[in-house]
């Protein structure tokens, strides 16, 4: 308990201290992209949240986990495998399937042993790591954040993931020294100065990532056979975490169309109600 | 108008019965019958659209609790997993309860203006509105605990933040932050006890909304004019004729509440929130609900923390003693043209601090400008707009307030609330048959 309190005393000092610079951060504009779910009538593309799916599962779940989501969301209404033939999501084939092919931790109930079972439905995705240190020792210090939220945690939610992810396609600014084990990201919002070289009013915007650029094209083989370029893995599982980040988001939008709808009519009666019963008000 | 008799007539047998032992149905048609004036604008719709917010919040809340989970490891969970994704329909009762602290706030904000405006605060009416800020304390408090219960980033630091403010007073600072965070730092303690007092306070707002209602009838509503009401054609009774304007202003505010819900739910959130509390990690601007930011802006453009803190006490202090600070007899700014200039100026200065509440204490307010440094910021800052503004907030109650009551020639006053609303239905005051009512 102490040695907690020295640490986030310790930790409180240098945040007050490198303060200063955090008010220095710095990001390049966001690369904007034209997203089937914006609007009020916005919905998510289901092929895509599939192919953002296959992204997630064959790309970023080595490192980033996706704690909040269980198998079984996966095929709730406006998940990517939402079927209305199976109303509950657990009996959803696909869904079983994908579960199956995960290893669950969990305690034999007749040994008490520790064990692995396949997946069910009803489990929630694995973390890649065993806790948060062993995430942060694989990835040089660096904690790959949790995904099920990601989109919703960070300002540009959708448009920050994509373009994160995909870069710009050029080589670290010249007169840049990246550090070891880092990489250089104009999204990433940060302060670079300190590691520049040259005029200070040319400072390189954006900060450093401890994430290898994670897609290349062809990384993923789409079932749907749509062309796996960078853009187009970045924008699928963009699109997924937005779906992870806010699955009710359809469910949302229905309901609020019926409810403004209710309202406005309920507003016109009570405005009339209001006139019929002050015309008689009499003075 | 408490001497308003009753007009309750009990019809059936068991009403008389009930009627010598609790008269409880002859107070609600007392209620309902109430005499209200009839010149009663929108602006007087606020208490009605106040009385459902507080509703909403109570139910939403009763119902967010049984699915929330107060521990250090379960909150964000309960909250992000749980209620989010799992509960049915949970989106939506936390989407009203998060979204309805803000339409909360915006209501009570444009209530009190209206109080502000009209001179609703002065005699006979100084308990009335004592009562009401104590109300608006109350919510203060509440909403700032019920913001830490999801337990992000945000409710984190900002309760942090906040209940550092108390190690700020001499000798009880100590033991006082001690006993607020039942430890030695922001931790589960701390988020057990909001929870508890965010679950109970509520409950004491409901209270003193009684007493507020309670202190409202006896001597009835103000108005527009500011003119008391004189004989019984002055008013209305409450129903049919302002229950069905308030149900129509609740209609409409409620459209408002449905687009956040609905359309924009995380718009008056901070992304920070969606990631769970991290004591190791401090988010780069810790920033408070809107409805706190000028409040904020005026503890951080005083350099001394304990001064700071003094001033944002002071700051709501101004509104209880504004009774007794007002020295003007005329109650409506409507016929007092120069006290109303100095209040928009007011309104101004309140929303250039919410504004300055949101930005780095050294931003600059004109871009690309600098100008020179004085007690520790330039003049081109955001501390110093809040200074500034500060400043003013003050001088309004303490110096422009009392002042202007004395020296100002007020326009002239109708002799009834009758006359204007005879002449302009709606509510444009009539100078013409007043009997002027000069300074007190
Ligand atoms: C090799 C491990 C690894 C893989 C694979 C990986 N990431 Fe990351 N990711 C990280 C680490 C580590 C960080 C934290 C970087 C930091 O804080 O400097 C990170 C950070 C991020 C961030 C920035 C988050 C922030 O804090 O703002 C995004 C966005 C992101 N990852 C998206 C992805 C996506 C999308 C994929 C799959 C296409 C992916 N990552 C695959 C390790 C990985
Ligand atoms: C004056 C009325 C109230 C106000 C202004 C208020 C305000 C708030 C706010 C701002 C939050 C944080 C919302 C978020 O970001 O998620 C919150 C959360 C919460 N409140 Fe309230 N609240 C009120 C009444 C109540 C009542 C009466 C209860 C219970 C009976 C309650 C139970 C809860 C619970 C369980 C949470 C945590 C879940 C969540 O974060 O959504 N609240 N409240």
């Amino acid at each position: 308990m102490l040695r907690k309190i020295l640490a986030a005393a310790t930790f409180a000092g240098l945040v007050a201290v490198a303060g200063p610079s955090l008010a220095g951060s710095t990001q390049a504009p966001l690369k904007e992209v034209h997203w089937s779910f914006d609007g009020p009538f916005g919905k998510y593309d289901q092929a895509q949240l599939q192919r953002g799916f296959k992204v997630y599962k064959e790309v970023c779940s080595a490192c980033h986990s996706l704690n909040e989501i269980a198998f079984r969301n996966l095929g709730d209404p406006g998940g990517p495998f939402w079927n209305p033939k199976y109303k509950n999501s657990n009996d959803n084939p696909v869904v079983k399937a994908i579960a199956k092919d995960y290893q669950i931790a969990d305690i034999d109930s007749d040994s008490g042993d520790a064990i692995k079972r396949p997946g069910t439905s009803a489990d929630y995705f694995p973390s890649p790591f065993a806790n948060t240190a062993a995430a942060r020792s694989a990835n040089g210090g660096a904690v790959p954040p949790d995904m099920s939220l990601l989109a919703a945690a960070r300002e540009g939610g959708p448009d920050y993931i994509y373009s994160v992810v995909t870069g710009d396609g050029t080589d670290a600014p010249a007169g840049l020294t990246i550090p070891d084990g880092k990489y250089y990201d104009p999204w990433m919002p940060g302060d670079v100065s300190a590691y520049y070289k040259g005029d200070p009013a040319k400072t390189p915007v954006g900060g450093f990532i401890a994430m290898p650029p994670p897609l290349i094209a062809d990384r993923v083989t789409y079932d749907d056979g749509t062309k796996a370029t960078v853009e187009q893995e970045g924008k699928d599982v963009a699109a997924f975490l937005a779906w992870a980040s806010d699955p009710k988001m359809e469910e949302r939008k229905s309901l609020g169309l019926s409810v403004m709808i209710f309202l406005f009519v309920l507003t016109g009666i009570l405005y009339g109600s209001y006139r019929k019963i002050w015309s008689n008000a009499g003075h | 108008m408490s001497d308003h008799p009753s007009t309750y007539q009990p019809n059936t047998a068991i009403e008389r019965w009930l009627d010598t032992r609790l008269p409880i149905i002859r107070f609600g048609a007392d209620l309902m019958s109430f005499p209200t004036p009839r010149n009663l604008n929108y602006w007087y719709t606020f208490g009605g659209i106040l009385a459902f917010c507080l509703g909403v919040q109570i139910v939403t809340g009763i119902v967010l609790a049984m699915h929330y989970d107060p521990s250090g490891a379960g909150a964000f969970l309960s909250v992000q997993r749980g209620i989010m994704r799992d509960v049915n329909y949970g989106w939506l009762i936390r989407g009203l309860h998060a979204n309805g602290a803000s339409m909360f706030f915006l209501a009570v904000y444009i209530h009190i203006l209206r109080g502000l405006y009209y001179g609703s605060y002065k005699a006979p009416r100084e308990v009335l509105w004592l009562l009401g800020c104590v109300i608006y304390v109350l919510m203060m408090a509440t909403a700032f605990m019920g913001y830490v219960l999801p337990w992000g980033q945000m409710s984190f630091w900002g309760a942090k933040v906040i209940t550092s403010l108390f190690g700020a007073f001499p000798f009880i600072g100590k033991p006082l932050t001690a006993l607020l965070w039942g430890g030695f730092s922001v931790d589960e303690p701390t988020l057990n006890r909001f929870f508890s007092l965010h679950y109970l306070l509520p409950f004491a707002i409901a209270a003193v909304v009684a007493l507020h209602i309670w202190a409202l009838h006896v001597p009835g509503n103000a108005n527009p004019t500011g003119v008391e009401v004189k004989s019984k054609s002055d008013t209305l009774p409450f129903h049919p004729y302002y229950t069905v304007k308030d149900l129509f202003a609740i209609s409409v505010f409620m459209i408002l509440f449905a687009v956040f819900v609905f359309y924009m739910p995380e718009a008056l959130g901070k992304v920070d929130n969606q990631s769970m509390a991290d004591p190791l990690k401090t988010p780069a601007h810790i920033v408070p609900e809107w409805y706190l930011l000028p409040f904020y802006a005026i503890l951080r453009a005083i350099p001394d923390k304990l001064i700071g803190v003094l001033a944002l006490a002071g700051a709501l202090g101004m509104l209880f003693i504004l009774p007794w600070l007002d020295t003007s007899k005329v109650r409506s700014m409507r016929y007092r043209p120069q006290y109303r200039m100095f209040f928009f100026i007011w309104i101004v200065a309140c929303a250039a601090l919410g504004w300055c509440g949101a930005q780095e204490p050294d931003g600059q307010v004109i871009h690309g400008l600098t100008t020179f440094n004085l007690i520790d910021y330039d003049l081109n800052s955001v501390t110093w707009l809040s200074r500034i503004s500060s400043i003013y907030y003050f001088a309004y109650f303490l110096v422009i307030t009392p002042l202007l009551g004395l020296t100002e020639t007020p326009l002239p006053v109708p002799d009834s609330l009758y006359t204007p609303v005879l002449s302009h239905p709606a509510g444009v005051p009539s100078g013409a048959a007043a009997a002027p009512e000069t300074k007190g």
